[in-house]
């Protein structure tokens, strides 16, 4: 079965580790702490070691700066790469958007990836074709729902079945 | 060391029947041994021979099948206790994993610790036995001390020496670590540990399918594996125990076939093995293992290790020839068996595993439930190759080529 799909829809590394997803795993942007984060959280897979934490500045109820620390393979630290980059400058509401569709595009076979512009966070379309890979690719985005529940005072509610351990910090 | 490998590794794989499947259009090579090893065709025929002429419930039945099924069951028992130099089945207790026999040593033997006593592992302990442990230390009060390595990220006689003292209850350390594939000088520290009056406890789950384990040449009270590591199906495990000791444990699960007269107060216990055999075992599989170990004994623990040791010599001396590996473990190859823990330039253990499972090997990559050893050897997951009877030289050069090309993914010439 898994054979027969395979071939129907070749996978590819390339499919994985698009250009984009290895510059930022090479050059991270916004890695470190930020002085001036007034919400912060951090995750982890419990079952591979990957690791995020992050630090957001909220100003006026948009996203200033996010910074990202933490270990793990290239899909986690780039995926929290770009998620800083993308994020920066947008307000909760539109973060929370981004968030929800990125995670549908990792989780979601019928995601529509022309329905929404993700930029260049389409680069991680990829990994929804490597099952084990999927929980690297969402942790930050987990990270980042938790912090950005923080500073709503609201509580998140994680019903997957991805075992992922994220909290406030 | 020979050039050639000591088996006729061709005639084996080919009884082997996933060995001749693909992954992703390339052949198998299956590097995974230290997790599961795989199976061969007459450990398959046993488990649909089982079901098909002689299912039963065992040990109770007055009927012919139940008289089968039992006989082969039994039987397993004591080609166990021979595999491993017991001195009689009595001292074979099947449980279904290594990580059971560990716990129900904890469980047990754990009830008789007070405070102040001391429960003494090693850093490379596999989280199997170090978890109950930590729960016994809750339960009790009791405290772990851990054997460090040495230099050469082995345990030794010396660092031992220094965990060994005579609030020392109970030694359990594992004989060979299955991220640095280093053999713990057992039989010393189990002298060690005779000497303060402790139980000595070996986690054999990597050494038992790979060099002879003989349970009297340890020195061990008791000795813990599994029959998947070595070619059996999974849900069966071994626990050993010297006869003496086993009689005076407690049981650890209640229930059926574990008793001898059952009242609605109390109850008395069947004689061993089965005071530690409650409810319905695992009859299939482990009358299947005994098809596993006909495979070893054919063959010979002394050729395996002989292979296993070669083949691991093979893959350190070509491993360490590529510019940015650092392999975990003894420096010399000839103080490992069959596993080999490594990184590859910068690139996270996960990202090698999936880059070689695209051309079909398969390795394992993360902390391999050794957490602790993690931290101390400073890194935060590895990516592990280990081997066994089926593998060959040239799967071990697909690996090579394998990690190259993960190389050029990530930027690094070759």
């Amino acid at each position: 079965m898994a054979a027969n799909r395979e071939a129907q829809n070749p996978v590819d590394l390339d499919d994985l580790y698009r250009d984009v997803i290895l510059d930022h795993y090479r050059s991270p942007r916004n890695r470190g702490a930020r002085d001036d984060a007034t919400v912060s959280a951090e995750g982890f897979n419990p079952s591979c070691g990957d690791e995020i934490q992050l630090s957001v500045a909220i100003v006026n109820g948009s996203l200033n700066g996010i910074g990202f620390g933490g270990s793990g393979c290239s899909i986690s630290q780039s995926s929290a790469s770009m998620m800083t980059e993308a994020m920066t400058g947008r307000s909760i509401e539109s973060a929370r958007e981004m968030s929800r569709h990125v995670q549908q595009m990792l989780t979601d076979d019928g995601f529509d990836l022309d329905a929404v512009d993700l930029g260049d966070l389409e680069a991680l379309s990829g990994v929804a074709k490597f099952p084990v890979r999927i929980k690297c690719g969402l942790l930050a985005w987990k990270v980042l729902d938790q912090a950005l529940a923080d500073a709503a005072g609201e509580s998140v509610s994680d019903d997957s079945d991805i075992p992922t351990r994220v909290t406030s910090s | 060391m020979t050039t050639a490998t000591h088996l006729d590794t061709a005639a084996i794989r080919e009884q082997f029947p996933i060995l001749s499947r693909e992954v992703h259009g390339q052949p198998l090579v299956y590097l995974d041994n230290a997790a599961t090893t795989q199976k061969p065709q007459s450990v398959i025929d046993a488990l649909s021979n089982y079901y098909s002429t002689m299912n039963a419930n065992i040990h109770r039945g007055l009927h012919t099948l139940a008289e089968e099924a039992t006989s082969a069951y039994e039987g397993v028992r004591r080609e166990v206790a021979d595999f491993i130099g017991a001195s009689s089945h009595r001292e074979i207790v099947f449980t279904r994993n290594t990580t059971e026999s560990l716990n129900l040593l904890a469980y047990t033997l754990g009830a008789r610790l007070r405070p102040g006593d001391e429960i003494v592992l090693s850093a490379a302990e596999h989280h199997s036995n170090l978890v109950p442990w930590q729960l016994v230390t809750q339960r009790t009060g009791a405290v772990l001390r851990f054997i460090e390595l040495n230099d050469d990220q082995q345990i030794d006689v010396d660092t031992a020496r220094a965990a060994i003292n005579a609030n020392t209850r109970i030694v359990s350390i594992v004989h060979m670590s299955n991220v640095l594939g280093s053999i713990a000088p057992v039989a010393e520290i189990a002298e060690m540990a005779r000497s303060v009056g402790a139980t000595m406890i070996v986690d054999a789950a990597q050494s038992a399918p790979h060099i002879p384990v003989d349970v009297n040449e340890l020195g061990a009270d008791y000795v813990a594996f599994s029959a998947h590591k070595m070619l059996g199906p999974t849900g069966v495990g071994v626990l050993w125990g010297r006869q003496e000791l086993l009689a005076d444990l407690d049981p650890f699960l209640g229930g059926g076939e574990m008793i001898s007269v059952v009242t609605r107060e109390e109850s008395s216990w069947a004689a061993l093995p089965h005071k530690f055999e409650a409810g319905t075992p695992n009859i299939a599989d482990v009358i299947a293992f005994g098809a596993a170990l006909d495979f070893l004994n054919e063959v010979g623990m002394d050729a395996v290790a002989a292979h296993d040791a070669e083949l691991t010599h093979y893959a350190v001396e070509r491993l360490s020839r590529l510019e940015g590996l650092d392999i975990y473990g003894p420096a010399d190859a000839a103080d490992r068996a069959a596993v080999i823990a490594f990184n590859y330039r910068d690139i996270h253990s996960h990202d090698i595993a999936t880059i070689l499972d695209r051309s079909g090997i398969a390795v394992r990559a993360g902390h391999h439930c050794a957490q602790p050893l993690m931290r101390t050897l400073g890194v935060p997951a590895t990516a592990r190759a280990s081997f066994y009877l089926y593998n060959e030289r040239s799967e071990v050069d697909a690996l090579v080529e394998g990690l190259l090309e993960a190389g050029e993914r990530f930027g690094f010439a070759r």
